[in-house]
């Protein structure tokens, strides 16, 4: 992976300028402008008051007279700081004890090799396949069996079906990368396995476990579908969810407090994000690999 | 001794899997089952049902929505995922290329696909307004339309907007992916092809193709598996309309299992999505077999 070397440029200098800003920089441009688009058009629309929104006059792409008022409405006339709240301590919780269960179940089918680990570690990458939108039918079951139903605990638990196996899987990459010599040295001097783990493995794989973590917190902050269904008093509700459900009322859509609304709760993972991109781009292409 | 050792290590490796475990059996093996056992009985919400066999089956058969949503599933997921395959191969090339900043470029594409769906869907929902929306707009200024476009309003349209939605978010995923693959291909084929006299068509055929296909197969059947379930873009933007003509399996099982109380034929759309979704997985991993002997790879 790690090949991109100065020499990728190879023949690259046998292409004039001009002709690399038509085949590579205006196609990239165009790619960029629509991916990008979306994102300035919520934030401009986030800043506009509603004369403005509601008029095809002028240009609207830019805004005359920005305004708060959208971003105050939504933080003092609506239950949006404590869906943001839970989606913090939610995504948090899950992903830490999903972090918890991963490095020990990664480190025991790759490094333990129990009898029956390779079984174990194929149900793990089976298990990452099954959709969430299969599962939430009987969880929903499930959930309200066990008095979970419109808790935190619904999703705390919930949460770690999908974010185990990622992150188990990914782990499994890293822990096979730790040369196995190092194991044998602490063993023989007497080390427990549970000491290997700590002392050894763990800080070793500190990469893998920044990128399981990153990606898992992206994964449980952006999930819709459970929280949809398991939750249903706002006091609980998450900001994918609230937004969704809480701020479309009626006919008239207050396009201004919604888009509002959607950048507060993308900011938080792009944030989170922009800091991480090299260990989120190593996540994301190392559980695509068999 | 070795033996101990062994029985210890058995021990240990299951104490250690215990978390994951229990999690994962009680929260997806289980319901799983559960799933698959709720397909065949006439659970409603709030009362636990009874075994009607193939009842839930043979009513949806018949469900003229629910035929409907298994055609447009498939073609959302076939036209999505074409789209999203050339769309993003062709990015991860234009990446691949010695460009300025290319870090900024890459850490900025993967913004779609980072935020939360739900919260670009209503992006999206606003940018397809049937009175505001920002394409209707520019294309009036330019004299191309001279009636705003009811993008959500008329079927064939909602199907082609949603469509592009799900793209935009799926194409930074397979551009990023298909990338990392790209950098490991040694930049001395391209030499000694173009030596040979190849065409950057030739190079790119035979040359980029092959050796890229193991990580394509894998990309694309996780791109197939979560365009095929895909709930949140359509739940926000249309919720299954115009006239159902953009629900999915998905969301039409949460339509009739959550608002609609009907657990059991819920629990029987979404256990109906599975053969399609192993059909998928099973189809992209021979294709990938088949490959590695392709390139002399070992057998």
């Amino acid at each position: 992976m790690a090949a991109a070397t100065p020499d990728a440029v190879g023949m690259e200098y046998l292409e004039s300028v001009p002709r690399k800003l038509v085949t590579v920089y205006l196609p990239l441009g165009i790619f960029v402008f629509v991916l990008l688009f979306p994102f300035y058009w919520m934030a401009i629309t986030s800043f506009k008051p509603n004369e403005e929104l509601l008029s095809r006059e002028g240009n609207p792409f830019w805004v005359i007279k920005p305004t708060l008022a959208h971003f105050h409405k939504l933080l003092f006339e609506t239950a949006y700081p404590e869906w943001l709240w839970n989606t913090v301590i939610v995504s948090v919780v899950a992903t830490f004890a999903s972090l918890v269960a991963a490095v020990l179940a990664a480190y025991a089918i790759e490094r333990l090799r129990f009898s029956g680990s390779k079984q174990v570690g194929l149900s793990i990458f089976l298990a990452y396949l099954v959709p969430p939108s299969i599962l939430f039918i009987p969880l929903a079951a499930i959930v309200f069996k066990l008095g979970l139903f419109d808790t935190r605990w619904a999703l705390i638990l919930t949460y770690p079906t999908f974010l185990i196996p990622f992150s188990t899987w990914l782990l499994m990459g890293y822990f096979r990368s730790i040369p196995y010599e190092l194991e044998e040295c602490a063993l023989i001097d007497g080390a427990t396995r549970w000491q290997i783990l700590v002392k050894i493995v763990l800080p070793l794989a500190v990469p893998g476990l920044i990128s399981a973590g990153i990606f898992a917190f992206t994964l449980s902050w952006n999930e819709f579908i459970y929280a949809l269904t398991f939750v249903s008093s706002s006091e609980v509700k998450t900001v994918p969810v609230g937004v969704v459900t809480e701020l479309v009322e009626g006919d008239v859509y207050h396009w201004g407090s919604l888009m509002a609304g959607a950048l507060l709760g993308s900011l938080p993972v792009a944030f989170v994000y922009s800091f991480f991109v090299e260990y989120y781009v190593s996540g994301l292409t190392g559980s695509v690999k068999e | 001794m070795l033996q101990k050792l062994q029985d210890n290590r058995n021990a240990l490796g299951l104490l250690f899997m215990l978390p994951a475990a229990v999690l994962l059996v009680l929260f997806l093996t289980y319901p799983l089952g559960l799933g698959t056992w709720l397909g065949f009985t006439d659970a409603k919400i709030g009362r636990t049902g009874e075994w009607i066999g193939l009842d839930n089956y043979q009513f949806l058969w018949n469900d003229s929505v629910t035929r409907l949503a298994l055609f447009n599933t498939i073609f959302y997921t076939v036209v999505a995922s074409i789209l999203k395959f050339v769309l993003g191969l062709y990015l991860a090339i234009l990446l691949n290329r010695n460009i300025r900043v290319k870090t900024f470029f890459r850490a900025v594409i993967l913004l779609p696909y980072i935020v939360p769906t739900a919260l670009s869907a209503i992006a999206f929902w606003w940018i397809y307004d049937a009175q505001f929306s920002i394409i209707s707009w520019v294309l009036t200024k330019m004299g191309l339309i001279h009636n705003y476009i009811d993008f959500l309003g008329v079927p064939w349209n909602a199907r082609l907007s949603t469509i592009a939605a799900n793209v935009w978010r799926g194409v930074p995923f397979v551009a990023i992916t298909l990338l990392a693959g790209l950098q490991t291909i040694s930049p001395s084929y391209y030499e000694a092809s173009a030596i040979d006299g190849a065409t950057p068509w030739q190079q790119f055929r035979h040359v980029t193709l092959p050796l890229l296909t193991p990580i394509i197969a894998v990309v694309m059947t996780f791109s197939v598996l979560f365009t095929f379930t895909d709930f949140q873009l359509i739940y926000v933007i249309t919720r299954g309309g115009p006239l159902n003509a953009t629900h999915l399996m998905a969301t039409l099982s949460f339509q009739r299992a959550i608002p609609g109380g009907a657990l059991g034929e819920g629990a029987a759309i979404s256990i109906a999505m599975v053969p399609f979704l192993l059909a998928a997985i099973l189809f992209s991993y021979f294709g990938l077999q088949r490959r590695k002997w392709q390139q002399g790879g070992a057998d």
